[in-house]
């Protein structure tokens, strides 16, 4: 391990896609997450990458794609007003299955809203902000240290399932700087190339074993197509509607197909707890210290922080209510992921929503308080 | 033992930056930080503030609660930000940008931003001076590695002004 330093969460998310392998950012700077911008314009050079602030969000978001087809591992990041230009190109890179990582430093909106104050209001616009069924993989740290792991993971997510993968940050996360100790290196997912020659029969969008296509990267001398249109193996579209539904099919199963295996969560204090927070990004912090003290006063109160979003943790969520009075998610909008939890719980137990979206980030206080109503309802 | 700091003032007065150095100088003495800040969309002008917590815990909230120390560089930031003081907290202000003090049993005023153009020449350094005086004032870190810190942040040209501002502070704190 290097030796600790004070590094911002924004600092950490550049530093990540580096040690994944990201070699082009295209960007529009936008607050709470122009630092990522920032950083990465200072260390590509330094790698051999090319960054280029584009002329606008959605620019940002083609270059991405066209660098990626081009063999470049490729990043943009943004926030609401800039994520919510960029849907249509998401969408693309779905159906295109162009591996890319958009982060989205959340920040208050709707429209430009608040620009320097913290959010978690674009839970589901990453997961259905595009047209379409397609699937979604979406990571929210919890720490300066996390965003740089979450950010290697998305690189490595989306090269491996040739899919659009965001960064779910937080204005609190992306700012925040605290101690960190880096990894002198990190487990890196490579793009696969073509196993085949042209002579041998190669079609870029013949799915793999895994249901990933085997695309090859532009000027390796293979003839590829691309394009948003639905299509066959060969890559160019067919309006049939067998091959409309074995593709929309296979976006959504190479996901699945991985399943537990890009789920990731953390419990804290649930053994024997009676109640549940359901937290993520950095109001899991506060809930971890709400939780903490709730704990202290003798309460059987656990935590349960989700790292990924989408896809979502239903069975650990199902899990969870089957053995709970009661699960709290506490989160900065006015009301997202509860939702998603209520849905997954099916009935097994009380849901209830502690939301905040008035700029100011959980206080502790707060979220014990939530917690102790939600006990007098449930025991009432 | 968790320390909570918050200084605040107006943007481009640099207490970000000075709550950053404070950080660095913190981790580099293996204690726990977490450093945040909070300002309006403006570049210049509009509310600014910075916050900082040592431990040698691990940080979960990681936003000030309830400070053991407030900076308040101007009298808009000191009216805000001394609400929440702990009891016996310390309230640090620039006697001339605050020139009605809060009513707070612990005040310190420093003339920070005079000091630095005194002694500095500009009034730029006035975080830096404002830093070495938080410094000498709350014990959390030694003075050598808040030098260092500073040197390391800092323009390479600007390093011995900022220096001189550091040293400034540190002063005119022990003299309170």
């Amino acid at each position: 391990m290097s030796k600790a330093r004070l590094m911002q969460g924004n600092e950490a998310c550049a530093e990540g896609a580096i040690a994944a392998g990201v070699r082009f950012f295209a960007g529009y700077p936008i607050t709470p997450s122009t630092e990522i911008a920032e950083t990465m314009a200072k260390l590509l050079p330094q790698y051999g990458g090319k960054f280029i602030q584009m002329e606008d969000e959605i620019g940002s978001m083609g270059a991405i794609l066209g660098a990626s087809l081009a063999g470049l591992k490729s990043m943009d990041a943004t926030s609401g007003p800039g994520f919510s230009l960029k849907q249509e190109l998401i969408g693309y890179a779905a159906c295109a299955e162009i591996p890319c990582v958009l982060v989205n430093v959340q920040r208050v909106g709707p429209s430009t809203g608040q620009p320097t104050a913290p959010s978690q209001a674009d839970v589901m616009q990453v997961r259905w902000g595009t047209h379409g069924d397609h699937p979604m993989i979406a990571l929210a740290p919890w720490s300066v240290r996390e965003t740089y792991d979450a950010t290697v993971m998305a690189v490595n997510y989306s090269e491996r399932f040739r899919t659009p993968v965001i960064l779910l940050m937080d204005e609190i996360i992306g700012h925040l700087r605290e101690k960190v100790e880096l990894p002198d290196s990190v487990e890196v997912y490579e793009r696969r190339k073509p196993k085949k020659t042209r002579a041998e029969g190669y079609e870029p969008y013949e799915p793999d074993e895994d249901l990933v296509p085997n695309v090859a990267d532009f000027g390796k001398g293979y003839h590829i197509h691309v394009t948003g249109l639905l299509h066959d193996a060969t890559g160019f579209p067919v309006g049939s509607p067998k091959v409309t539904e074995e593709s929309i099919r296979r976006l959504h199963e190479k996901i699945a197909r991985a399943g537990d295996e890009i789920i990731h969560t953390e419990e804290y204090f649930m053994e024997d707890a009676e109640y549940a927070v359901v937290a993520f990004g950095g109001t899991a912090r506060t809930a971890y210290e709400a939780v903490r003290n709730a704990r202290e006063a003798g309460k059987k109160v656990g935590l349960l922080r989700l790292m990924t979003i989408w896809p979502f943790a239903d069975k650990v969520i199902e899990q969870l209510a089957a053995k709970v009075k009661g699960i709290l998610v506490a989160e900065l909008n006015y009301g997202q992921v509860v939702h998603e939890v209520r849905r997954a719980a099916q009935g097994k137990c009380l849901v209830e929503l502690c939301g905040k979206y008035n700029m100011k980030s959980f206080e502790p206080k707060e979220i014990e308080a939530a917690i102790d109503e939600m006990c007098a309802r449930r025991d009432a | 033992m968790r320390k909570q700091l918050r200084l605040s003032g107006s943007g481009g007065q640099g207490v970000i930056t000075a709550a950053i150095i404070f950080a660095e100088a913190a981790v580099a003495e293996g204690k726990e930080a977490a450093q945040s800040q909070s300002y309006g969309p403006e570049a210049r002008g509009g509310a600014s503030k910075a916050e900082v917590i040592i431990d040698d815990a691990p940080i979960y909230h990681p936003h000030v609660e309830q400070p053991d120390i407030v900076l308040a560089m101007t009298q808009k930031a000191a009216d805000k930000y001394y609400t929440d003081l702990k009891p016996d907290g310390l309230l640090v202000l620039d006697t001339d940008l605050v020139p009605e003090p809060p009513d707070f049993p612990n005040v310190i005023r420093i003339p920070i931003t005079k000091l630095a153009v005194e002694q500095v020449g500009k009034s730029l350094f006035a975080n830096i001076v404002a830093l070495g005086a938080i410094a000498h004032l709350t014990g959390l870190v030694n003075f050598e590695t808040v030098k260092e810190s500073v040197a390391h942040r800092v323009p390479p040209h600007t390093v011995e002004q900022n220096m001189k501002a550091l040293q400034t502070g540190w002063d005119a704190a022990a003299k309170k």
